[in-house]
């Protein structure tokens, strides 16, 4: 299992469908559990049809997406850890807030002790611009959740506007961040069109196809 | 490009605020605008600033008109159901010439309707909201990089002219995320002799208040108050115009509209017909100037909107009713596509292309 946090804005729900996709390569049952309770917008469901097509299951409240503003939590969240044959990426939603509803989980997701719990971090947000402000986050987040992150994902952007340069000059951040939580960098995501410039200049590169397209 | 932050336009407000200086937020959390609350909460108590979440829209409007008096720079924001709270308090700030900053995250309505995005509150923006003869300054952006800028500008044109200024943007611009500069040139604030700081026994004391207890005292008030407004109307419109002087049809539309309608110009462009845009910006006062002058060359216009048609009685009013203005829109959470506008647009210009 892998579970993916980070603040609203940090490119997570991407990073999650993007890891599906590549998940589902290897293996038969892929889900992607969406326990976000914070955000009514741009979840997982966003990205259905790509699912439906790849045969990757989407463990989602039925009210994602749509008018009914409500905290809500999937009502087959528990295959999550019952069903043993399913590789799962889990999505938590925003904040230490949106992070009480893997807290429900945790106990079982540590006694099976068979996960990587991964922090999605972007450089370029507001309120995360330093290893302070963003493993100040991440405490939040493990003492709201009651589980500890494992590793980091690098996934600096701003957007479709994002350079090569953009993500050369988030390295140094991301190093800070790891130096101060003392967890590795398991990998930096990039939309796709820059995978060839910073293939080789970048460790674990791992290439991205954006969900949330511009409107115009 | 290192300078830029990646920003959703409700944080961009919420950040371009602080940056203008104002250190007091009252707000109900409401989507689509909380992250504005949510901003404000994690940031004013690290600055010495306040935020605080009322226990109602019109607790916070009021608390607004309270720190306004003071002279300070304060603000709420809300999404359509809640404007419509604060509209008494709204009325009130008028009354008492007050200036604040005030925004609104439009949503589908009406009544609680739903949470995707809408401009259907543009009557509401433009003719006042609350009772009473009145008007707001309102300003429409149409990205996240002028959700900030207008913010700053909103608190300059309320502190200059004594009124509030509101934001109105729809939830796309609150929601969408774009990178955005944050530079900017900060004038300093007007003085404020009017505002109740304390006399030091040096001078009369300052009365806000909007109760007038002679008729002709209010008369004469509200007309002084309009003499204003009719300066705003001829000095502070604000207006982008693409590819306008030599349309036979022109579009008018603002913020996310705008931004769709833009895609369908250059379509139709490549196309061959001579279209143009004209966007507002302040939507009142609404820049009357660039619609009375394209009317002398324009065959049509047509009004791209989120709403059921509001924007189109000012176009109509603008031009003078000389040339037909058509509607073309999607209300109710949904957005107009630029293949709809452009089908509009060669509707008007006489058929298939």
């Amino acid at each position: 299992m892998t579970v993916l946090c980070g603040h609203y804005g940090s490119g997570k729900t991407n990073v999650a469908v993007n890891m599906a996709f590549d998940l589902k390569k290897q293996y038969d049952n892929v889900a992607v559990a969406d326990l976000d309770i914070v955000n009514p917008y741009f979840r997982t469901k966003d990205s259905i049809e790509d699912f439906n097509e790849r045969n990757i299951r989407l463990i989602c409240s039925e009210y994602a997406n749509s008018n009914l503003d409500i905290p809500a939590l999937p009502q087959d969240m528990y295959a999550v850890t019952d069903d043993k044959s399913l590789k799962v990426i889990l999505d938590i939603g925003g904040d230490d807030r949106g992070a009480l509803a893997l807290g429900r989980l945790a106990p079982k997701i540590i006694e099976e002790n068979d996960y990587e719990m991964l922090m999605v971090i972007n450089k370029f947000r507001p309120l995360t611009p330093d290893a302070d402000s963003t493993v100040e986050v991440m405490r939040e987040v493990e003492f709201a959740g009651g589980i500890r992150f494992t590793g980091l994902i690098n996934n600096s952007n701003l957007g479709e506007e994002t350079t090569a340069q953009d993500v050369l000059d988030s390295l140094a951040y991301a190093n800070a961040v790891a130096e101060k939580s003392g967890l590795p960098v398991v990998m930096t995501s990039v939309k796709a069109d820059l995978f060839k410039e910073l293939e080789g200049r970048v460790d674990n590169l791992f290439p991205m196809v954006l969900q949330a397209k511009p409107i115009v | 490009m290192a300078d830029k932050v990646l920003m959703k336009g409700n944080e961009a407000i919420a950040e371009a605020a602080i940056i203008a200086g104002c250190r007091h937020y009252f707000g109900y959390p409401i989507t689509p605008q909380t992250e504005v609350a949510a901003y404000m909460a994690k940031k004013m108590p690290k600055i010495g600033g306040c935020f605080l979440q009322a226990e109602s829209e019109i607790a916070a409007i009021n608390m607004v008109y309270g720190v306004s008096s003071t002279g300070k720079r304060v603000m709420t924001s809300s999404s359509s159901p809640g404007i419509s709270l604060k509209s008494e308090g709204l009325s009130y700030l008028a009354g008492a010439d007050l200036p604040a900053l005030i925004v609104n995250v439009q949503r589908g309505g009406p009544g609680l309707g739903g949470i995707q995005p809408s401009q259907s509150d543009y009557f509401q923006a433009t003719r006042g909201g609350g009772h009473g003869d009145y008007h707001m300054i309102v300003l429409a952006p149409a990205s996240v990089q002028e959700m900030a800028e207008l913010t700053v500008k909103g608190f300059e044109l309320a502190d200059t002219y004594r009124m509030t200024s509101m934001i109105l943007a729809d939830g796309t611009m609150g929601q969408m995320m774009e990178p955005v500069s944050l530079d900017f040139d900060i004038k300093p604030v007007p003085e404020k002799p009017w505002a109740t700081t304390g006399t030091k026994m040096e001078r009369e004391h300052n009365i806000v208040n909007s109760l007038y207890l002679s008729p002709e005292k209010l008369e004469e008030t509200n007309f002084e108050r309009y003499e204003k407004y009719k300066y705003i109307e001829e000095n502070e419109a604000m207006y982008e115009e693409y590819m306008v002087e030599d349309a036979d049809i022109v579009v008018a539309a603002f913020g996310i509209a705008a931004r769709v309608s833009k895609n369908a110009v250059n379509e139709a462009r490549a196309r061959g017909i001579k279209v143009g845009l004209i966007r507002p910006i302040t939507l009142w006062p609404f820049p009357v100037a660039p619609f009375k002058k394209a009317a002398e060359h324009a065959k049509k216009f047509i009004s791209v909107e989120l709403s059921m048609g509001q924007m189109i009685e000012d176009v109509k009013l603008a031009t003078d009713c000389k040339v037909p203005v058509t509607l073309c829109n999607r209300v109710g959470g949904m957005i107009p596509s630029p293949e709809q506008v452009l089908e509009a647009i060669v509707e008007a210009d006489g058929g298939v292309k």
